[in-house]
């Protein structure tokens, strides 16, 4: 045993010696030590050096307020005081300013989604006497507790048999250890970090236990080393057996530090004296600890170099000491309340804030809730838990039998926000270095509300988000601006999360393939294994272009464009979304949402429609089938089928729930596979045995119910993406991949995206969300036809709205390149010949869409330009910083303009 | 040691009580409210002026922002006014005498896919021409300007391009606002806090004042500038405006040493980060889809959005949040702000600016300025009149470019 | 993240709905009837207040029904369920 290790008590292993590094200094400690325990077992209380100012700092807390015991480990920056010691743990003291590195993380984060009836906040008296109130009616009860062990003050606590609650032997209940609540949102939906784990917890009752957080004092050199919390102190001698001085004075405003003082004496330690603000404390105390207490007065300062050597007590008394234990009073620790949107009030008594309402259905209990005595706590812990419990359905709500426990005095606190002496040198934020001369030039120069002394000082912005140092600086504000009480100033908001919680807890396994859901058709495995480069479009994988050996993407492409307009070639159209739309209303229904009618569309024809939003603006688009009288079949665009699958849901349920009409998505039911070019009626021949695929006898925009060569059922239609003849096979899913190998062994050539952007855009067929981007009417496009007269549908009022009316909006017009070599850059602007290309250049659109046709020869664009049909035949500039290209403005439609092909 | 920010000068404004009346009172002492107090001295020599400020200076979305600036945008009329403001942001530390920290450092915006691409090749091009600095950058030229993203093709959603504007960057939201209300406080102007407008004092459709927590104030022009809360005040006037509020929130990290060079948006995957110049990591969200006045969100729009840093940035992984928050926006359909008259005589708005504003503080100041001392619009926000919704004129700058922070 | 009573499934979790702003806006009898100002007020303006407020939801992720609730805004807490 060091000579800092006490000989004997403490809730460590003493069988069980741990080894690890500090600042590349290899020392042992013993389990159940935190890494600072384990330092002041080795005689280490000094830490990094402040941020800013570079002073001597120590170790001053045993929990989750260090402000200044800060290691990283594993590339994390975590306090030193709650970071459990085990074998080969190595980390190096830090400045409150983290470092990270470029290791890859292999550790694995999750997420737990629970509900419960109790969820009791905090393993204190408290919240032991709760947890075991509720789990006992058999209600669901979660108990968390950041610490290790359960117990929280009554760990330092000696002599109190923990194993009371007995909580083990309800089923119901669940204890979480390491665990904290970090955050609390709308309707009790708790959020608590576990380590690498993040349970969301939604409970009927919630029950805070969360304790009370030590407030330090404010004097001169209050940053020395050997300045320390009094609870601290009194937990690292009873939790973790370690002396962090041998001479200590005491400083507080309030009862608790006798106890303090008392343990230490049992502990072995000389306490030389208690320092208390108040003229009389309670004579009972001062008569138990039997040291001398100097009353009415206030610690104003110490010495000593890296280490705390002796406290002043005004211009006239010095104290020698190695150790300087503290307590201003205790802040509730209300910051789940806070973030409950609970409200707190200023209490004088006790100078602290404490909770008062909330909306939300909880109870703040024990210290918490400033009942400080142990027995108070224990009792209002108990009769809370039942309360919750019964409130949730379980048990007559009342509370069970407590412990006896010794009585405790809680008398009333004194605070002292300011003393004497060097203000620049009185520490409010340890972390941030700053100080009551901050918080005084702060005010003077005119700043009122505590927000903007936040900001101006950064008092309260460091990891510790003002736990500590928060209620201090407000006592100080009051003082200086003459306020009542710091009640007046107020607090600054609590805000999520309670402790700091690693962005990849925070992610879980939400990350690389499972960041979004990957969607791939049945055929996907053919695609991968004949080559194709992919391209995202929503969720979906589809294949952009297949490559073959030696070939680029723009080859593959031309190659690819020249065997659908020459010979035979196979898409995979499957992701194409599509919508069921049944029901005896079905036809009126499309003819409310499409701009275009379908009530009258034959059975066994499809049709293009298009969908505006009520703005007016193109949404979306795609072919529709009429399946049967009260049947129909849509298909939209890749990216919008769950978008429009809502669009005619919220419509019928909200607007016309008169119509009888249903919808179901079924895109996933089906796989599709477009057959195109010149070869598909011959080459389709022998697989559809039962179909005359003559146009006579199989006209184009019909579809026809069949049976495959190979017995599967499929649908073919008779639709166009490309201009040429072409059948679209539908089949089951599961038959996709078998029918697609089916085509494929005609020889068909596989093409992907961009090859079927390039065949639509030859014929002039826009993409919506390419050629329009959510500002475009389908009179832009020059598809007036598509717009009916004679009924309403969403949308049509608004094309007669001013600026929708104006003629010189921006229109589809194609662009021809006056060089056929030039590729416009999809995106460019196009801008009038002749005027100066100096910003601001009046811009007349852009370009859309632009490829290179293998039909052509050449290259060719879409593009939206302002009054673009009037200016077909005329030239426009296309500046693209270094150079600029030139193009003619034609008709949207470069390639077939009569549609002689579709028929074959 | 940690890197220190400059210090705060020594006297910033009075605290005076609201006087029975102004020439201008301006509701809402946000960075749009304050600036336009400034404008309004500097540029019209109008000083009579009064800036109510419910709660406390600056407290609303000008506390709560990522401060990221820019003027890359889209459509003509947004690139104008954006870029105003930039211009102004480059001469307002030595104008202001105050070191808010602007920094310069360039924003990325990057394209995941085909489309992205298009978008912002589109908008890169437009950019030029209106004389918006802007470039685009292929991933290899993405990883050497800011080199600890993850441009490897294996990640969910790749990196296929971004767009750059050099000149864009960060400021220090807080002492931006602060650096307006001093010079407007040594102006004269009275910044009244802790003074909430609860109701107008009107003669039909004439506003003559308003009546606040600190009695009536008269005033001959109103400017609203009450951000995500400026319906519930048009609401005391009997307007109705086309803007819904709603969440946005935000979260930093700890401080860190550095390791983020510039400003990074991607709107594909939803986050916008930077590092702030003590260190902390400064990230934003998308908003939470319902309306809201709460000030906060829900957990699983940051848990999401850690999850997309964390694709883009896998070397944040440690990284610690440490605070959360939440803002409340005002988003008008078309992701622009309204400026202007209503269709009452003496009150003027300035709102909608949504998860954007904060770029836009200087000119949102210059021009509200303009239209409030003459009474008529300043050119650059001609466009942004409420009545572009009746013509359907909108200024669209989600449905083409959709990120407007 | 705000617990949702869908009127059909019971309580459920804000990510399986869809918000659908201000309820009880319908659509126009007769759009054609309407000044331009007037279809400009159904397309673009929507109340909203700070308090309570009538609004629409759908749960999308569950029997993808649409349904009203009233929430207070500057709480989030549900008041009634109509
Ligand atoms: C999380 C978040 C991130 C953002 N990120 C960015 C970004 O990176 N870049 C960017 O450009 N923009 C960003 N923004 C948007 C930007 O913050 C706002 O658009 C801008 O701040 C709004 O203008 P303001 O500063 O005047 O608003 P505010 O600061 O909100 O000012 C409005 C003021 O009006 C006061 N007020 C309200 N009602 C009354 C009343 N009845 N009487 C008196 N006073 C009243 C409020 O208290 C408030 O102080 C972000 C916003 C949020 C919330
Ligand atoms: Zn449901």
């Amino acid at each position: 045993m060091t000579a800092h290790r006490l000989p004997n008590g403490g809730r460590v292993d003493r069988a069980a010696p741990v080894r690890f590094t500090y600042d590349g200094k290899r020392y042992t400690g013993l389990r159940g030590d935190t890494l600072a325990s384990a330092l002041i077992a080795n005689g280490v209380l000094e830490v990094a050096p402040s941020s800013y100012r570079g002073r001597p700092r120590g170790i001053v807390t045993a929990g989750v307020d260090e402000p200044n015991a800060l290691v990283l480990v594993d590339g994390s920056l975590l306090p030193a005081t709650t970071l459990e010691l085990h074998d080969g743990l190595s980390a190096t003291g830090r400045s409150g300013v983290g470092r990270l590195t470029d290791s890859t993380d292999s550790v694995r984060h999750d997420k737990r989604y629970v509900h419960c009836d109790v969820l009791v906040v905090g393993g204190g008296p408290a919240g032991l006497a709760a947890a075991q109130a509720a789990g006992r009616t058999g209600a669901r009860t979660i108990l968390a507790d950041e610490r290790t062990e359960l117990g929280g003050t009554l760990l330092a606590t000696k002599g109190f048999d923990l194993s009371w609650p007995g909580l083990a032997e309800f089923p119901e209940t669940r204890v979480l250890s390491r665990t904290t609540a970090v955050g609390y949102y709308d309707q009790n939906y708790v959020v608590l970090a576990q380590r690498n784990t993040l349970w969301h917890v939604r409970a009927k009752r919630v029950v805070l236990a969360t304790g009370a957080h030590e407030r330090p004092l404010v004097f001169a050199d209050n940053d020395r080393p050997g300045v320390m919390l009094a609870s601290a102190v009194r937990e690292y001698v009873n939790r973790y057996a370690v002396a962090p001085g041998q001479n200590v004075v005491l400083a507080t405003t309030n009862d608790s530090a006798y106890q303090v003082a008392l343990d230490l004496i049992a502990a072995g330690i000389t306490v030389s004296a208690i320092v208390d603000s108040r003229p009389e404390p309670p004579a009972a105390l001062v008569n138990q600890v039997g040291v001398e207490v100097i009353t009415g007065s206030a610690v104003t300062g110490t010495e000593g170099r890296h280490r705390v050597s002796a406290v002043h007590i005004g211009p006239d008394r010095s104290i020698p000491c190695d150790l300087l234990a503290v307590s201003g009073g205790w802040n509730p620790a209300v910051h789940m309340f806070s973030q409950a949107q609970g409200r707190v009030r200023y209490e004088e008594r006790i100078a602290a804030f404490v909770p008062d309402t909330c909306p939300q259905d909880l109870e703040v209990v024990g210290a918490a809730n400033a009942t400080y005595e142990l027995a108070a706590c224990l009792a209002e812990g108990a009769a809370a838990g039942a309360r919750a419990a019964h409130l949730a359905g379980f048990g007559g709500g009342t509370a069970p039998e407590l412990p006896p426990v010794p009585a405790e005095s809680d008398s009333a606190h004194r605070p002292v926000w300011m003393v004497e002496g060097d203000e620049t040198l009185q520490f409010i934020d340890l972390q941030r270095d700053s100080t009551v001369a901050d918080i005084r030039r702060a005010t003077g120069a005119g700043l009122r509300s505590v927000e903007h002394v936040k900001r101006y000082t950064t008092v309260g912005t460091g990891l510790d988000q003002g736990r500590t140092g928060g209620v201090p600086a407000i006592g100080v504000i009051a003082e200086l601006l003459g306020a009542s009480s710091p009640g007046e100033v107020g607090t600054t908001t609590y805000r999520p999360p309670y402790t700091p919680v690693s962005f990849a807890l925070l992610a879980g396994r939400d990350r690389g393939e499972l960041h979004d859901p990957i969607r791939r058709t049945a055929m996907h495995s053919w695609h991968v294994a004949h080559g194709a480069v992919f391209e995202d479009v929503g969720q979906w994988k589809r294949p952009h272009h297949y490559p073959r050996a030696g070939e680029d993407a723009q080859a593959a492409v031309l190659r690819e464009c020249t065997a659908a307009r020459t010979g035979l070639a196979m898409m995979d159209a499957s992701t194409l979304g599509k919508i069921e739309v049944q029901g005896p209303d079905a036809g009126e229904f499309l003819n409310r949402m499409y701009t275009n009618a379908f009530a009258k569309l034959a059975i066994g024809s499809c049709r293009y429609g298009m969908l505006c939003r009520a703005d007016g603006m193109v949404f979306d688009d795609g072919v529709v089938l009429r399946l049967a009288e009260d049947r129909y079949l849509t298909t939209t665009t890749t990216g919008n089928a769950a978008a429009v699958l809502d669009w005619f849901e919220e419509w019928q349920q909200t607007e016309w729930p008169e119509l009888r009409v249903r919808f179901t998505s079924v895109t996933e039911q089906w796989a599709t596979i477009a057959v195109v070019g010149p070869g598909s009626r011959a080459a389709l021949t022998p697989l559809l045995p039962d179909l005359d695929l003559s146009a006579a006898a199989f006209g184009f925009m019909t579809f026809r119910d069949t049976v495959l060569c190979n017995g599967v059922p499929a649908r073919v239609a008779r639709v166009s993406f490309s201009g040429e003849l072409a059948f679209e096979i539908n089949v089951a899913t599961w038959h996709g991949l078998s029918t697609w190998e089916l085509v494929a062994n005609t020889g068909a050539t596989p093409y992907g995206t961009e090859t079927m952007h390039v065949l639509r855009a030859e014929k002039g067929f826009v993409i919506v969300g390419q050629d329009t981007d959510g500002t475009v009417t389908p009179q832009d496009l020059g598809m007036d036809w598509i717009v009916s007269k004679r009924k309403d549908f969403v949308g049509r009022r608004s094309f007669s709205r001013p600026d929708t009316a104006r003629p010189d909006r921006r229109q589809l017009v194609g662009l021809l390149p006056v060089d056929p070599d030039d590729l416009l850059p999809e995106g460019a602007q196009l801008v009038a010949g002749g005027v100066p290309l100096t910003p601001p250049v009046p811009m007349l659109g852009h370009v859309t869409s632009s490829y290179r046709s293998a039909a052509l020869g050449r290259t060719f664009a879409l593009a939206l330009v302002a009054g673009g049909r009037d200016l077909i035949g005329r030239e426009l500039l296309a500046p693209l910083g270094n150079r600029v290209i030139t193009a003619t403005v034609t008709e949207p439609i470069f390639y077939d303009p009569e549609g002689t092909r579709r028929d074959g | 040691m940690s890197a220190v920010l400059p210090e705060h000068p020594e006297f910033l404004w009075r605290n005076p009580d609201p006087r029975r009346s102004y020439e201008v009172v301006i509701v809402g002492g946000g960075g749009h409210g304050l600036a336009t107090a400034y404008y309004l001295a500097r540029n019209h020599g109008i000083t009579n002026v009064a800036v109510l400020e419910r709660g406390w200076l600056a407290g609303g979305n000008m506390a709560r922002n990522t401060t990221i600036i820019r003027s890359n945008y889209l459509w003509d009329e947004s690139a104008a006014i954006y870029e105003h403001a930039l211009k102004q942001w480059e001469a307002l530390p030595e104008e202001l005498d105050y070191d808010f920290l602007f920094s310069q450092r360039g924003v990325l915006n990057l394209a995941h896919t085909p489309q992205d691409v298009r978008e912002g090749v589109r908008r890169v091009n437009a950019n030029q021409l209106n004389g918006v600095d802007a470039e685009w950058l292929n991933p290899d030229q993405v990883k050497e300007f800011c080199p600890i993203v993850d441009i490897s093709p294996g990640v969910r959603y790749p990196v296929l391009g971004a767009t750059l504007q050099p000149r864009a960057g960060i400021a220090k939201h807080d002492h931006v606002a602060w650096a307006f209300a001093r010079t407007a406080d040594e102006h004269g102007i009275d910044l009244i806090q802790d003074c909430e407008v609860t109701g107008f004092l009107r003669d039909g459709d004439k506003i003559l004042g308003v009546q606040t927590t600190r009695g009536p104030i008269m005033a001959d022009r109103i400017g609203l500038a009450a951000a995500g809360h400026t319906s519930v005040l048009a609401g005391l006037a009997g307007l109705r405006l086309p803007l819904q509020s709603h969440p946005l929130q935000a979260l930093v990290s700890e401080l860190l040493e550095p390791v983020h060079p510039c400003v990074v948006m991607s709107n594909h995957v939803h986050v916008y980060v930077s590092q702030a110049h003590k260190g902390e990591l400064v990230m934003g969200a998308g908003v939470d889809p319902y309306n809201s006045y709460a000030q906060r969100g829900s957990v699983h729009v940051i848990e999401r959005q850690m999850a997309a840093a964390l694709e883009l940035f896998p070397i944040f992984a440690r990284a610690h949040v440490i605070r959360t928050w939440g803002g409340i926006v005002d988003v008008t359909p078309d992701a622009s702000p309204i400026i202007g008259a209503t269709p009452l005589a003496n009150l003027f708005v300035n709102c909608g600016w949504g998860t954007g504003g904060f770029k836009a503080t200087p000119a949102s100041g210059w021009v509200y300025a303009h239209t409030l001392a003459t009474g008529r619009a300043h050119p650059l926000n001609e466009p942004f009149a409420l009545e572009r919704f009746t013509t359907g004129a909108l200024i669209d700058e989600h449905g083409a470019a959709a990120v407007a922070h | 993240m705000l617990l949702i009573p869908c009127p059909w499934c019971g309580d459920r979790d804000e990510t399986e709905f869809h918000y659908g702003g201000q309820a009880h806006v319908a659509y126009p009898q007769s759009p054609d009837a309407l000044s331009d100002a007037q279809w400009a007020e159904y397309l673009f303006v929507r109340d909203n207040p700070k308090g309570e407020f009538a609004e629409r939801w759908c749960h999308n992720a569950g029997c993808r029904r649409w349904f009203n609730l009233v929430r207070d805004t500057a709480t989030h807490q549900i008041v009634v369920q109509r």
